[in-house]
């Protein structure tokens, strides 16, 4: 039998990505391991690895394809001592029709703590093992019974519009607080039915809403979240046109990132209680151990300079480091419970063309301002080309946005859930400022912390923010 | 040798034909191989012209009360060949248009007996004695005898009356569905032994064209997978006919006699003989996995069936089973399903295995019986919590004017989720309403949606929505 190859979901959230490449052509020899294609997902390009051998026979979905669902299939491989002339897709191709669980993918994301689905096959139904991206067909065996998930991914494809589950599914739903949103149905076109509401009762298969509604984050590990409260829906796109005459405006389609920064940022005005703390920190010291540093730094065989601290990366240490000395603002909301985070991952606001992404230094406070400033640098390269992974942009508990560079003097950050806050940081410059009853001039920036008051109060704000103050003006602490 | 076929069915009843057609929609070259006729039992000797008997029976009833409904008739009678010709009739006609259906489909016909020599290979030898000698021909440009090659083999050959030690059909005395079907003439009086379907099927044409009717059931109650308490309303509705009913009752003994049969039956506390002219053995059906090489190929049999994964596919690869002969329940509408079911596996397609609790049944017997899922028993065995809507027929204006004030329609809920678990009626038409909750059973509504659905008045299936309501203690007409 061919082995069918599935529009993987890379991240949990993923329900369509772009079939950007194929690295292989059909009739190429194919072996475990190697890159077959590149997906483009909404934040970044991912490579597909095969798990199997075997002649790649057919591509069902050429490159360049834009919003291919997830679990659809995109290529059969043809396995051992099969013709891959021979090898046919199956009538009915499409998604609904394609037997992929997405609950047992193994998520590269979400680190530890997500309440995972898991592996939940029937023997004898055509999903079976699903490793990575690949469905095995149908081992013959006893088939059956009541309880295991059959998903087809189609239920899936369609979330965030209306869910289709039987009368009885909803009702058990609801009774069980499951979020049939977050349950892939194995019925005719992926409705949702009773056995698959069991199913993730008994194992699992459903994610409560709010971890699915949080991409880019450890996904709490809170059972059964309350969804987020619905909002009125802002006005459909010809409402909107219809306030300007047609031809004086270009239509700009969404593409996924365009769409996961606006679903994910009005979740979070609308969500999250965002309050502002703004100080001014004064920089001379800093620029001055700069200075230093840099100048100290030895030459690479390119003649180039092995490092350049930029103030960027001061930020980043001393707001990790800051993150140790006030443990409680170090921590993301999750839903009903806090996570307190042991260690500082701090993202970095990256934009790129068409959007920005927030990679993540991990364990920033135990790197030397050197290894951060590279790690910046490798990861904000890779953004720009859409290669970052996404656990290189998910988890962190804050994450700094700095706009200094086009001489804003002062901004608010939108946190990025489920992370506790974010710091804006605004323009170093030169200002006058009195000092021992003498105007004195400073360089100076002004710095403001975005808060979800549900993980950090007031005054732990301000305690944090002082705290990161204490070290940009001291800077030789963050060097030992 | 390239595979002649994609896809061999092996029978050509109401599984294979169906299974046959479905290939040939999805592009699959198939044959069918028949030994007898197309159309298979249900067509030829079941389903079929049965009901064509009892609407005969259903018609010669209504003209003995034709008063009832201020109408005269005189010289009411009948003509046992007649009627027997009407119902060959019937199934010739469906039998011939089965043989249209799969050339019209490109479907090729082989006929003659079929063997698996190995898988992808299947040997047709020339038809041996049947079971009753065909009464149908073989359609036009049917192939004949030889070896067939195909990628897959469905084996569908269905079910044959069982054969009770000691009992034994010998067609003149002691019948099966076979001999009852065509009768010469009208017996003063039968034993029918058993009381499922088939059993009482005959019993209530029997007693309807006047016989003496004997029902001996081994179980406590006759129809033994119906609702106890719809069981209950027919024993009384068939001894209120006429006919004698003995139940958890053995037939020990049969001895044949120059006039019929004599019977000895034993209820465990008595035993006693019973005579008549002839008895109909209705014990159920067994399986047709004899002669089919499934035993040399390996594939695996339990309990008189192939066993097979609920998508058609057994344990040998290329083989599969369908219909009676991949266990029970062995009924026409449950082969269908199955078929399609394994042809669209075999392509690829994503299915599933059939949910064998929503299986509809229906018993052709006046007054008749229908039902789907859990009976009120069954429910309670597996543990739900339940409400029961009843609604009687007597109830129901459409039922009042039809003048078929006897029934009942049943249902039962599950406590706890609304969700409907089975439903049981008896009474006029029941077979044609039972339809609607197994649609209902199969979308999984509750009693909510059922509830708000609207009936159209005056049908008898508004006491469909008055049994829910029932349920729930909302009925309006009780």
């Amino acid at each position: 039998m061919p082995i069918n190859i599935l529009m993987p979901a890379l991240s949990p959230t993923m329900e369509k990505g772009n079939l950007a490449k194929w690295l292989k052509k059909e009739g190429d020899t194919v072996k475990s391991g190697d890159v077959i294609a590149e997906i483009e997902t909404d934040k970044a390009t991912m490579e597909v690895e095969a798990v199997d051998e075997g002649i790649l026979a057919k591509i069902l979905v050429p490159e360049g394809t834009a919003d291919v669902p997830v679990n659809q299939l995109i290529a059969l491989i043809a396995g051992e001592g099969e013709d891959p002339k021979s090898v046919q897709a199956p009538a009915e191709g499409g998604s609904a029709s394609a037997p992929a669980p997405q609950a047992q993918q193994p998520a590269p994301a979400a680190p530890a703590a997500a309440p995972q689905p898991q592996a939940n096959t029937i023997p004898g139904d055509q999903s079976a093992h699903m490793s990575y991206a690949r469905v095995d067909q149908a081992p013959s065996g006893p088939a059956q019974a009541q309880g295991g998930a059959k998903p087809n991914g189609a239920g899936q494809a369609q979330a965030g519009n209306r869910v289709f589950a039987s009368p009885l599914a909803k009702r058990i739903a609801k009774e069980a607080g499951i979020d049939l949103a977050s349950i892939q149905g194995s019925g005719p076109h992926g409705r949702v039915v009773e056995k698959d509401v069991r199913a993730a009762m008994a194992g699992g298969g459903a994610k409560p809403a709010a971890a699915a509604a949080a991409p880019g984050a450890p996904a709490p590990a809170a059972k059964a979240a309350a969804q987020p409260p619905v909002m009125a829906p802002s006005a459909s796109a010809d409402q909107v046109k219809a306030m300007f005459e047609a031809g004086t405006y270009e239509e700009v389609p969404l593409d996924g990132m365009r769409k996961t920064i606006a679903k994910r940022l009005v979740e979070s005005k609308q969500t999250v209680p965002h309050f502002y703390l703004s100080l001014d920190c004064e920089l001379d010291a800093l620029m001055a151990l700069r200075e230093q540093i840099n100048a100290a730094a030895g030459k690479d065989k390119d003649g180039k300079p092995a490092y350049k601290l930029s103030v960027n990366d001061f930020v980043i240490k001393a707001l990790a480091i800051a993150l140790q000395r006030v443990p409680a603002a170090n921590a993301v909301w999750a839903e009903d419970r806090i996570l307190k985070m042991k260690h500082s991952d701090v993202g970095v606001a990256v934009a790129i063309e068409g959007g920005l992404f927030t990679p993540v230094v991990r364990k920033a406070e135990q790197k030397t301002l050197t290894a951060i400033s590279a790690e910046v640098k490798d990861m904000a390269g890779r953004a720009r080309n859409r290669r970052l992974k996404p656990e290189e942009y998910q988890g962190g508990s804050t994450a700094v946005s700095n706009l200094g560079m086009f001489g804003i003097k002062n901004f608010q950050a939108v946190i990025n859930p489920p992370q506790g806050t974010i710091l804006a940081v605004g323009a170093g410059e030169q200002r006058v400022v009195v000092k021992n009853g003498q105007p004195t001039v400073i360089q100076a920036m002004t710095v403001t912390l975005s808060c979800d008051h549900r993980v950090v109060d007031g005054a732990l704000g301000a305690e944090l923010l002082a705290a990161f103050r204490q070290l940009i003006e001291n800077p030789m602490g963050m060097l030992v | 040798m390239a595979d002649q076929y994609d896809i061999i069915v092996i029978g050509g009843g109401p599984g294979g034909y169906v299974a046959a057609i479905r290939a040939a929609q999805l592009g699959f070259k198939t044959a069918v191989v028949e030994r007898e006729h197309l159309g298979g039992i249900c067509l030829n000797w079941g389903c079929i012209p049965t009901k064509a008997l009892l609407r005969s029976a259903e018609i010669y009833h209504y003209m003995q009360h034709a008063k009832d409904y201020g109408l005269s008739a005189q010289g009411i009678g009948f003509d046992a060949g007649a009627i027997v010709q009407r119902s060959r009739g019937v199934s010739g006609r469906l039998n011939g248009g089965v043989g249209m259906l799969l050339k019209k489909n490109k479907v090729d016909v082989i006929f003659g007996e079929a063997a698996i020599s190995k898988p992808g290979e299947v040997v047709v030898s020339a038809t041996k004695k049947p079971a009753m000698q065909p009464q149908h021909p073989a359609p036009k440009g049917a192939l004949g005898p030889g070896t067939y090659s195909a990628k897959h083999i469905i084996v569908a050959t269905g079910a044959r009356p069982r054969v009770l030690p000691g009992i034994e059909p010998d067609g003149k005395l002691i019948w099966t569905y076979f001999e009852a079907m065509v009768p010469p003439a009208m017996p003063k009086s039968l034993i029918v032994m058993g009381s499922g379907a088939i059993g009482i099927e005959f019993a209530s044409f029997y007693r309807t064209m006047g016989v003496d009717v004997t029902v001996v059931e081994v179980m406590p109650q006759i129809l033994p997978v119906e609702d106890a308490e719809i069981a209950g309303l027919a024993r009384k509705r068939f001894e209120k006919q006429g006919i004698k009913i003995f139940t958890g009752t053995k037939v020990t003994k049969v001895e044949k006699g120059p006039n019929g049969v004599s019977a000895t039956i034993d209820d465990g506390k008595s035993v006693q003989t019973i005579q008549a002219e002839r008895m109909i053995s209705a014990v159920g059906v067994v399986g047709n996995i004899e002669n089919l090489g499934l035993e040399k190929l390996g594939v695996k049999i339990d309990r008189g069936t192939v066993v097979t994964d609920g998508l058609g596919r057994t344990n040998v690869p290329g083989i599969y089973a369908i219909g009676d002969v991949a266990g029970p329940p062995m009924l026409a509408h449950k082969a269908e399903h199955e078929g399609v079911i394994c042809v669209e596996t075999i392509k690829g397609m994503h299915t599933h295995p059939m949910d064998k609790g929503k299986i509809p049944g229906c018993t052709y017997c006046h007054p008749q019986i229908a039902s789907v899922g859990l009976t009120e028993a069954k429910a309670k065995e597996q543990g739900y919590d339940i409400r029961v809507g009843r609604f009687p027929f007597v109830g129901n204006g459409k039922a009042i004017a039809l003048g078929e004030p006897d029934g009942l329609v049943k249902t039962i809920f599950d406590k706890k989720t609304g969700q409907l678990l089975g439903a049981h009626m008896i009474g006029a038409e029941v077979t044609e309403l039972i339809q609607g909750f197994v649609i209902a059973m199969n979308l999984e509504t509750t009693e909510e949606e059922l509830i708000h659905a609207v009936f159209p008045h005056p049908t008898l299936s508004e006491m469909m929505h008055e049994s829910v309501m029932d349920a729930y203690g909302r009925a309006i007409h009780i």
